[in-house]
């Protein structure tokens, strides 16, 4: 690695990344058993394994930088020290919401792992290769979803249409700038969050509308056309109290008896 | 003792895959490497699906066989260059996995998403009048299908 190397950078963006893939995965795993039909429930359950894996994987990465494994990231750290967008933390709502997150959460890991691909630093290369393939899976399930409830009745219509009206602002938050983001641009780690914000409103406006879904976008290829402010934080460890209580259950455990072997 | 390289892929090659069991590990293609040192073994596994569970168990049983041959400096290293992919079984692993009742993989190359759509032959009766019952399925690498004719649900493994 060259001395230019951004490595303090190329940490905050590795757990960025495990930090939304953990919380977001436990959020899905809450679905076990509760979902509305029993394949939705192996599915998210599924989806919800796939992101804790993934997330394992960004905190190796991390852990190859700065020593920390992924049990110490993951149980041992405060809520307010996670770095997770906030949209990943809310809890899992209406099935309609959970659905909505999933697929816009679905439609920037494509962007995200296709930038990634061709990252500068090799192990996030090689890491976004194999993760984009398992994305597939996801991207197509949820993408199905969204064309068929957000017109299939009129109650589906409307409950996705609430959740969307919810999830759009959360879901700004994912691309929230990082600390000392412009290094890792100018490094060719990744492009940066506003060129992918912009990749991803170009992919997911098409498809909300094609569902009679309405997106708070005017246009999607235009500078300032988003109507609505972002809900951000996240980046900066300001988290909501739904984030306590997510890191409360996931915790639990591990707290019980620290350092247990299974 | 100072092992071979050749003795250990054999015994090795005894681990099976946990959620697969007429699988090795071999047979399997995530052992992708083994390299004796004067430091010790080095084992390198390339993982299927990342978060599948059955990689820790697999683990455990590789540092138990390479204990039980008096290898005490073992290490055990994941990669993902190249990624595992189903490109990678060969075609009796894919013709034990149908024996088996799991609908083997077809070749995705670069083009998976337009492969999910090819129809699925059913394991048992050999009919394409089959169609995906749950996109996702019991463990990480299957998806549910149901055979029109034979009228049985069968697994299939994914393509990745």
């Amino acid at each position: 690695m060259s001395s230019d190397f951004p490595r303090a950078e190329v940490q905050t963006l590795m757990l960025s990344l495990a930090d939304d893939e953990l919380m977001l995965g436990h959020r899905n795993s809450e679905w076990t058993g509760y979902a509305p039909i029993l394949e939705e429930d192996i599915a998210f359950s599924n989806i919800a394994q796939d992101e804790l894996g993934h997330s394992m994987l960004w905190y190796i990465l991390y852990e190859q930088l700065a020593g920390k494994t992924p049990d110490e990231m993951a149980f041992e750290r405060e809520w307010n020290e996670f770095t997770c967008c906030r949209f990943v933390t809310y809890p899992k709502g209406d099935f309609a919401y959970t659905v909505v997150r999933q697929y816009l959460f679905d439609e920037a890991e494509q962007v995200r792992l296709k930038a990634f691909a061709n990252s500068s630093y090799v192990p996030i290369k090689e890491a976004s290769v194999k993760i984009l393939r398992e994305e597939a899976y996801h991207l197509l399930h949820t993408k199905g979803l969204v064309e068929r409830l957000g017109d299939a009745t009129e109650e589906s219509h409307r409950r996705m249409q609430t959740a969307l009206d919810a999830a759009f602002p959360q879901s700004l938050g994912m691309f929230e700038t990082l600390e000392g983001e412009e290094d890792l641009v100018t490094a060719g780690v990744f492009p940066g969050n506003k060129q992918l914000q912009a990749e991803w409103l170009k992919r997911i406006v098409p498809v909300l509308n094609g569902a009679s879904l309405a997106a708070p976008v005017k246009d999607p290829d235009g500078a300032c056309s988003i109507k609505v402010s972002p809900d951000l934080g996240g980046r900066k460890k300001k988290h909501t109290e739904d984030l306590k209580q997510l890191v409360d259950d996931l915790q639990a455990v591990y707290r019980t008896v620290p350092g247990a072997k299974w | 003792m100072k092992l071979d390289e050749e003795t250990i892929w054999q015994e090795l090659g005894k681990i099976t895959d946990p959620e697969i069991p007429i699988l090795s590990l071999v047979e399997m293609k995530i052992l992708r490497s083994v390299s004796v040192s004067d430091e010790g073994v080095k084992v390198v596994l390339s993982p299927t699906f990342i978060g599948c569970p059955a990689l820790d168990v697999m683990k455990n049983e590789i540092r138990s066989r390479l204990a039980a041959l008096g290898c005490e400096h073992v290490t055990i290293e994941t990669t993902f260059s190249p990624p595992w992919s189903t490109d990678m079984l060969d075609d009796e692993v894919k013709e034990k996995l149908r024996v088996f009742g799991i609908a083997p993989p077809p070749r995705t190359g670069e083009e998976l998403v337009a492969v999910l759509s090819l129809p699925v032959a059913c394991p048992f009766c050999n009919s394409s009048h089959t169609h995906l019952e749950s996109a996702f399925g019991a463990t990480l690498c299957k998806q549910m299908f149901y055979c029109d004719s034979c009228r049985q649900s069968f697994d299939r493994f994914k393509p990745i």
